[in-house]
């Protein structure tokens, strides 16, 4: 590490003194993030409490030359916050975490970018307000870091993503000056998009301080079912036609049979294991009678498509039951061997059934254990990969299994990543999906944005 | 014994290998985070060595070498409580507490103990005789020193002991230590046909001799022989997560030597630390024990029970809820780690309180958060574990109680301390307590 003491100096004048961490064993903590990839350290952890301080880390940062990445909790799956390799600083933001407003009379709230999705969501509920984005880590992930990635989750077919709530936005930018973008209004069309820019950046080019979100009334009714299929192709045929019938279901999952076997193994959940694939099915509205209509409009499609049968939830405890099985996936998975590689690969909705039968040629082709599940609504399935990654000889194979699932998404129309981000992980693939004047045209972008190139370098383009 | 035989770490070489031993439980871990959610100590700090997932990394890089400061590395170690929380909600099933306490063992066995610690672990501990004779005279020295801070709670403080303990709230030491009263219990069967072996624990035996005393009457109230022996020592918990192994197994094997004298059906303490440890860390050290040994300690993590669970779930007590007496007071419970995460016991003191029509239970929120206490981490972290108190008292008040129950005694020791020391008139409690003084007076 060769960031001077007198520079160290600098950083603890704006934080104060608990908060720049420069030991091995705290920079190391700092090497990772959820994505199964190489640790990198960086020279640097360093905290600030306040929107002012942060800004003038930033500034500090930039004018020194260091590369920097900003971190919430870092639970993405895509390297998106792993340091960039040399002296770089990580700037954590999980200290301005305050929640600054609800408002019941304009739905919305503002927030720092520190604050916990939960939370919040907690929060503005207990408020009788709803924030419905829902991404897996929601116990722990930053809205900052919603924001940053855009964070999906299982109410996208009918509530949308993060960007569908990101209102305004304050940030800085890289000589720690703060910009503003967006309002407090349902329209606004002051100025560049910019936060259209901001989302799913992913720490490019720009860092958040404050963050206008919309809020919407909560549904008043639901009914959840879940629907068992001998023939996967039935599944999303399904999913197909409940959407040709204009019902949108809040959440429309979908199971495979090997995810179905590990999760009844492992969870002790009693579940159709003899299904080729499960769906689950909610639906929700401010009218019970409409919920209801809508439900049993859905059952009938799943009987007429080729479900073998469907269950519909009773009471609260059946419809509890139903989602334990979803809750279970990811945990079983995770369980079986000990490292998950969770790739989030999407198509258009009608390739499902292509994408199901790829994904399992490919896992018998490389010898590898790959269960599939997701968000069939969205065409947003998570092909996982259960193996090992200290057997390297399997690892080539894993990564090779993961080339060839992009390959495929692609040939089908569809995207790298729906909901997990580029980060580190995929940058190099954004030609195969795009082309080379679109990756030279984000460049340009970043270059004009960030002239040092320091904000996550490696990340999103390269 | 076998395990004086096992070497300790000398290189940090070595250390890597012992620690390598873990790598299949290490590699388990996925990084998803979501152990950030439930710790009490990176709620505290948002720092991510403090969390399990930095700690896990950390060890695998010592493991690997690629960070040499062993030193640092335990200091991070040692900043958790042991609570357990991060286990129980781990969605990769990572064995934690493994994990844990064995590298704890490995890393301290490399560095050394102290001397401090190597007294009180190897020389006090281990004689009973002698530790009550240290409690008793200080139970005669406190009263020129320890001042009474808050009568409800009922808490003192001594300032000359802030060098030692920090500015501690605490309750007073009783004139006898309940193990130095009662000397040896060893009552028949009664007519429950029932036999238990009571493993008081240190604080109930020697600090909260009360909770002791509402255990035995209770227990003789349902007629269950009882085997209590003043020489049982500690568990062993606060000398394992300090990482002495060896002077954990040899505690160990002087209880298991004690409690051979008797036989009975099942092991019941009031102290759910000393339950959980008997039940989940005693067996964690199996290929160190003599082959008797083995057989007991098997036998031991099969039958030890928390005395609430003991009384609803083998005696078949009812307690049936009740209608709370117009002037009932209002009651909100603690879940101690030990008892819900580890033991699974959170439904049993519960029912006991609804089925007192002198209290109300009233929920507060986050009850199953840890206190912030876990034994030795209070005093070596005595700050972080002042600042995780806090939010515990701060959920108790929320509900504006008369008092705050729990099952097990460090939490005692925390509520009292955290709630002392925000001037809180709310008084501080065992289950078991309430449940004896509900019992008429025995003989």
């Amino acid at each position: 590490m060769t960031i001077s003491q007198a520079l160290i100096k600098e950083y603890l004048k704006i934080t104060g003194s608990s908060q720049v961490l420069t030991e091995d064993a705290d920079r190391l903590a700092y090497s990772y993030d959820a994505a199964v990839l190489t640790p990198i350290a960086p020279a640097l952890v360093v905290a600030p409490a306040t929107a002012e301080q942060l800004g003038r880390v930033v500034k500090l940062t930039y004018d020194n030359d260091l590369p920097m990445t900003i971190r919430g909790s870092g639970t993405n799956l895509s390297g998106a916050v792993i340091p960039e390799p040399g002296d770089s600083v990580v700037i954590l933001t999980n200290r301005l975490n305050k929640i600054l407003e609800i408002n019941q009379e304009d739905l919305y709230a503002v927030i720092e970018p520190g604050v916990i999705t939960g939370l919040f969501a907690e929060t503005v509920a207990k408020e009788g307000l709803f924030y419905p984005p829902d991404p897996g880590s929601l116990t722990v992930s930053t809205l900052g870091g919603n924001v940053a990635l855009n964070a999906g989750g299982l109410r996208g077919l009918k509530y949308g993503v993060t960007k569908d709530y990101l209102m305004g936005l304050e940030f800085f930018d890289y000589k720690g000056d703060l910009v503003k973008t967006g309002s407090r209004t349902v329209k606004c069309v002051t100025g560049y998009n910019l936060g259209g820019l901001m989302i799913s950046s992913e720490g490019t080019l720009g860092v958040f301080s404050k963050i206008i979100l919309k809020l919407i009334p909560p549904p008043k009714a639901s009914e959840a079912m879940m629907a068992i299929y001998d023939d996967v192709n039935k599944a999303s045929e399904t999913v197909a036609a409940i959407i040709a019938n204009h019902i949108l279901p809040c959440t429309l999952e979908f199971i495979d049979q090997k995810c179905l076997k590990l999760v009844s193994a492992h969870a002790n959940v009693a579940l159709p294991i003899e299904a080729a694939a499960i769906l689950l099915i909610e639906v929700d509205g401010a009218h019970k009678a409409g919920v209801e209509e809508d439900a049993n409009k859905n059952k009938e499609i799943c009987g007429k498509i080729g479900a073998k049968s469907v269950i519909v939830a009773q009471n609260p405890e059946e419809k509890d039951k139903i989602w334990t099985a979803r809750r279970n996936v990811l945990p079983s998975l995770a369980r079986a061997k000990p490292t998950t590689v969770l790739e989030d690969a999407t198509v258009p909705r009608s390739k499902i059934p292509a994408m199901v039968s790829e994904v399992s040629r490919i896992a018998a082709k490389l010898n590898l254990e790959i269960g599939l599940f997701g968000h069939a609504g969205d065409g947003n399935l998570h092909p996982t990969i259960m193996c090992d990654r200290r057997n390297l000889e399997e690892f080539k194979r894993v990564e090779a299994a993961v080339d060839e699932i992009f390959d495929v998404a692609i040939k089908l129309q569809g995207t790298l990543s729906g909901e997990h981000g580029v980060g580190q992980a995929k940058a190099k693939w954004m030609v195969k999906e795009t082309n080379q004047a679109t990756v030279e045209f984000s460049k340009n972008l970043r270059r004009a944005i960030d002239p040092k190139y320091l904000f996550n370098a490696s990340k999103k383009v390269i | 014994m076998p395990d004086q035989e096992r070497p300790r770490p000398a290189s940090l070489k070595d250390l890597a290998e012992h620690l390598l031993s873990l790598d299949d439980l290490l590699v388990s871990c996925m990084r998803c985070g979501l152990c950030q959610a439930v710790c009490p100590v990176y709620g505290s700090t948002y720092l991510e060595a403090d969390v399990t997932r930095g700690k896990i990394a950390l060890l695998e890089n010592l493991a690997h070498e690629t960070i040499k400061d062993a030193k640092s590395v335990n200091q991070r170690l040692n900043r958790c409580l042991l609570c357990g929380s991060c286990q129980t909600n781990c969605p990769s099933g990572v064995k934690i507490m493994e994990i844990f306490i064995k590298a704890r063992s490995f890393v301290a066995g490399y560095l050394g103990l102290g001397p401090i610690k190597r007294l009180i672990f190897r020389q006090i501990l281990p004689r009973p005789r002698l530790f009550n004779l240290i409690i008793r005279l200080s139970g005669f020295g406190q009263k020129f020193f320890i001042k009474r801070v808050n009568q409800t709670v009922n808490a003192f403080k001594a300032p000359i002991l802030n060098p030692f303990i920090g500015d501690r709230r605490f309750p007073s030491l009783p004139d006898q230590s309940f193990s130095a009263r009662h000397g040896l219990i060893d009552s028949e069967v009664g007519s429950s046909n029932l036999k238990v072996a009571l493993f008081l624990g240190c604080a109930p035996d020697k600090l909260f001799s009360g909770l002791s005393e509402a255990t035995l009457k209770i227990l003789r109230y349902h007629k269950v022989g009882v085997f209590a022996s003043p020489d049982l020592v500690c568990c062993g918990l606060p000398v394992l997560a300090s990482g002495d192994s060896q002077g954990f197994l040899r505690l160990t094997a002087h209880n298991l030597k004690e409690l051979a004298k008797s036989s009975f059906d099942y092991l019941v303490t009031p102290c759910a630390t000393c339950a959980a440890n008997i039940k989940e860390n005693w067996p964690r050290f199996m290929d160190r024990y003599l082959e008797e040994e083995k057989k007991a300690v098997a036998a031991l993590s099969v039958k030890t029970l928390d005395v609430t669970e003991f009384l609803v779930s083998v005696l078949k007590v009812e307690f049936p809820p009740t209608t709370p007496a117009p002037k009932a007071k209002i009651v909100t419970y603690h879940d101690s780690c030990h008892l819900k995460k580890s033991l699974g016991v959170a439904d049993q003191p519960r029912a006991i309180i609804r089925s007192l029509s002198d209290y109300m239970l009233v929920e507060m929120p986050e009850a199953d958060r840890c206190c912030g206490h876990g034994g030795s981490f209070s005093l070596f972290h005595y700050d972080l574990s002042k600042d995780i108190g806090q939010r515990k008292r701060d959920n108790i008040v929320s509900v504006n109680p008369d008092l705050v129950v729990t099952g097990c005694p460090a939490c005692l020791l925390q509520l009292m301390d955290t709630l002392s020391r925000n001037n809180d008139q709310i008084a501080v409690k065992h289950v078991v307590e309430l449940y004896a003084d509900s019992l008429p007076i025995s003989r």
